[in-house]
């Protein structure tokens, strides 16, 4: 069975007076990493130079608001079903009067937390999400952490400022996941 | 010996043991650079401008890791190999001539001290000796770890060493016989003018030596003393801490004294090219004592650019090459090195005898002649399409 067209017969055939002596071959071969001890390095010095990495990208997770400010999220626990990981968890509250202008719906995630230890960026939670209120942002990476206590991200980190918001880059390419159009557009 | 000459001496071997130690602990950080780049990578760059502390943190956590010694082992003996190892790399670095010599006047009296640690003129018996001791502290490492795989590998390397030091010391023969002495003072003055080094007038006994000096420092492709595949590490396999940190150092300052001694023994020491001219000049212009002084700075400084280069060279061929089969590597100690050498010294022998120095190129030529219809006459390799 040939897999690919690149193989080579194997020969046994006995090696000449020139290549018995080695040195030729080694030269070249000496030749040709010295090429190299040369060359440009293609290393991105990581968390100093960081690099896009394209509009499919999963990293930081974000809890989204829409038009108004409101947050999106009903805290229906599909995503945290969804998530094979199981790094989502969530407690629910009821809003309350005169809380109209902050949730969107009757019922909110009043905690919701990440476990950046346990997730594995598979995005599931992003496909789960029946409010489009979770998403993996593909612009920014999940920073770092040296401390145990670091690694659970409650509101506080999820939850997107007003005038810092995710916009999916609306590539024609890329399929993002299915989204309202608003957020694909431009979520303004 | 007088006063002065003793302090000028004692200072030039501070100067000396402390470059040695210096090139030897920054030709490990050499090592990761150089093969970082050869393999496209950049190397150890956290530590310092460029990682340039690297070194420092190596030591710092060699020395902080745990320091173990197997329960079976005999551990006198344990601790005593790595000792060893180091202590032969020192002490064979004491005879190599690194300049020319300081001039100086005290008192009146003129003096005049040479840039070398230890004057005698069996430089090159001693450096063999010494060299030849080198093993023992791989030996014992070996045998005492009680571990059937260090001692493997400690054999491995003993058998190695024995095999290619009679190829090395032949190839030397032939050196010594142009030059009728011992000293590598006298080696390297034979070398005085550029055409008359001895990689010139030696290219095979270069080959092989070059070869064997690798072989001795158990350097790759000849570093069969350890292999992870068959020997679960090797000889070092139970060292741990800064004992494993001396056989590592160890093995930078063998190779140090290697390059020190390839540079010494064909690529002409301290001299270079237009010496003659330079050092003339330099006399005219500064007065003979502070002239010959810079002069010998300078040779000094060419010296250690040679075994720098070597240096490079060694990790070069270190990241290009694979590590040879234990069973290639003895064939080409036994049937090729020796007596391709023996033939180095008849033939040099031959010349000596009608006075003609570039003998050697004669079998050299030879061979490049053979090759080359070796080549001619074989048939292309064929890739059979499927
Ligand atoms: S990206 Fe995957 S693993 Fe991470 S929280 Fe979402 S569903 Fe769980
Ligand atoms: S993020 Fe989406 S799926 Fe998860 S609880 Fe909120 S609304 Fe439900």
């Amino acid at each position: 069975m040939q897999l690919t067209n690149r193989s080579k017969q194997v020969s046994n055939k006995e090696m000449t007076l020139a290549e018995k002596m080695y040195l030729p071959a080694v030269i070249s071969g000496l030749a040709i990493t010295i090429r190299h001890f040369f060359r440009k390095k293609p290393t991105i010095q990581y968390p100093e130079v960081k690099k896009y990495l394209g509009p499919v990208y999963r990293g930081h997770h974000v809890l989204k608001r829409d038009e108004q400010g409101r947050e999106r999220c009903t805290a229906c626990g599909l995503c945290a079903v969804a998530c094979p990981a199981e790094a989502i968890s969530m407690v629910a509250a009821e809003r309350q009067k005169g809380e109209e202008h902050l949730y969107r719906e009757e019922k909110y995630a009043a905690v919701y937390e990440v476990n950046m230890v346990r997730c594995i960026f598979c995005g599931l939670c992003e496909e789960a999400c029946p409010k489009q209120a979770v998403y993996l942002r593909h612009d920014r990476m999940v920073p770092v952490f040296q401390e145990r206590d670091e690694f659970v991200y409650g509101k506080d980190k999820l939850v997107e400022k007003m005038d810092d918001r995710y916009i999916r880059p609306a590539n024609s390419e890329v399929k993002a996941t299915p989204t309202e159009p608003s957020l694909t557009r431009a979520a303004t | 010996m007088e006063l002065p000459v003793l302090i000028a001496k004692g200072l030039i071997i501070l100067v000396i043991f402390g470059i040695t130690l210096l090139i030897a602990t920054y030709s490990t950080y050499a090592e990761r650079k150089v093969a970082a780049f050869l393999q496209d990578r950049i190397g150890p760059n956290r530590a310092g401008p460029w990682g340039l502390l690297q070194p420092i943190a190596d030591a710092g956590k060699m020395f902080f890791k745990e320091d173990f010694i197997p329960s079976q082992a005999s551990k006198w003996l344990f601790i005593l190999g790595p000792c060893l190892a180091m202590l032969t790399a020192l002490m064979s670095s004491a005879v190599i001539p690194f300049g020319d010599s300081i001039r100086f006047s005290w008192d009146n009296v003129n003096y005049n001290v040479n840039l070398q640690p230890i004057e005698i003129n069996i430089g090159v018996l001693y450096i063999f000796g010494v060299v030849s001791l080198g093993v023992y502290g791989i030996m014992v490492g070996g045998w005492a770890s009680n571990n059937k795989f260090s001692l493997l590998g400690a054999i491995r390397a003993a058998s190695q060493n024995i095999s290619y030091e009679i190829a090395l010391g032949l190839s030397l023969i032939a050196i010594l016989m142009m030059t009728g002495s011992l000293s590598l003072r006298a080696i390297i003055d034979e070398q005085a003018s550029f055409f008359e080094w001895n990689i010139f007038t030696q290219p095979l006994g270069f080959v092989i030596f070059l070869t064997c000096a690798f072989a001795e420092c158990n350097r790759t492709p000849f570093d069969l003393p350890e292999c992870e595949t068959e020997l679960v590490g090797g000889y070092h396999t139970e060292y741990s801490s800064m004992k494993l940190g001396f056989y590592l150092f160890a093995e930078y300052i063998n190779m140090f004294v290697s390059s020190a001694f390839i540079s010494a023994l064909y690529f002409g020491g301290f001299h270079y090219p237009f010496m003659d001219l330079v050092n003339g000049s330099l006399e005219n212009s500064l007065g003979a004592v502070a002239g010959h002084n810079v002069a010998t700075a300078i040779g000094f400084a060419v010296f250690f650019a040679k075994i720098l280069f070597f240096i490079f060279f060694f990790m070069w061929v270190r990241w290009t090459l694979p590590r040879f089969r234990y069973d290639q590597l003895m064939n080409l100690g036994w049937k090729t090195f020796i007596p391709l050498s023996i033939l180095n010294v008849v033939v040099t022998g031959a010349g000596l005898l009608y006075d003609f120095k570039y003998s050697t190129w004669l079998i050299a030529t030879v061979m490049i002649v053979l090759a080359v219809m070796s080549m001619a006459r074989a048939p292309k390799r064929q890739v059979v399409p499927q």
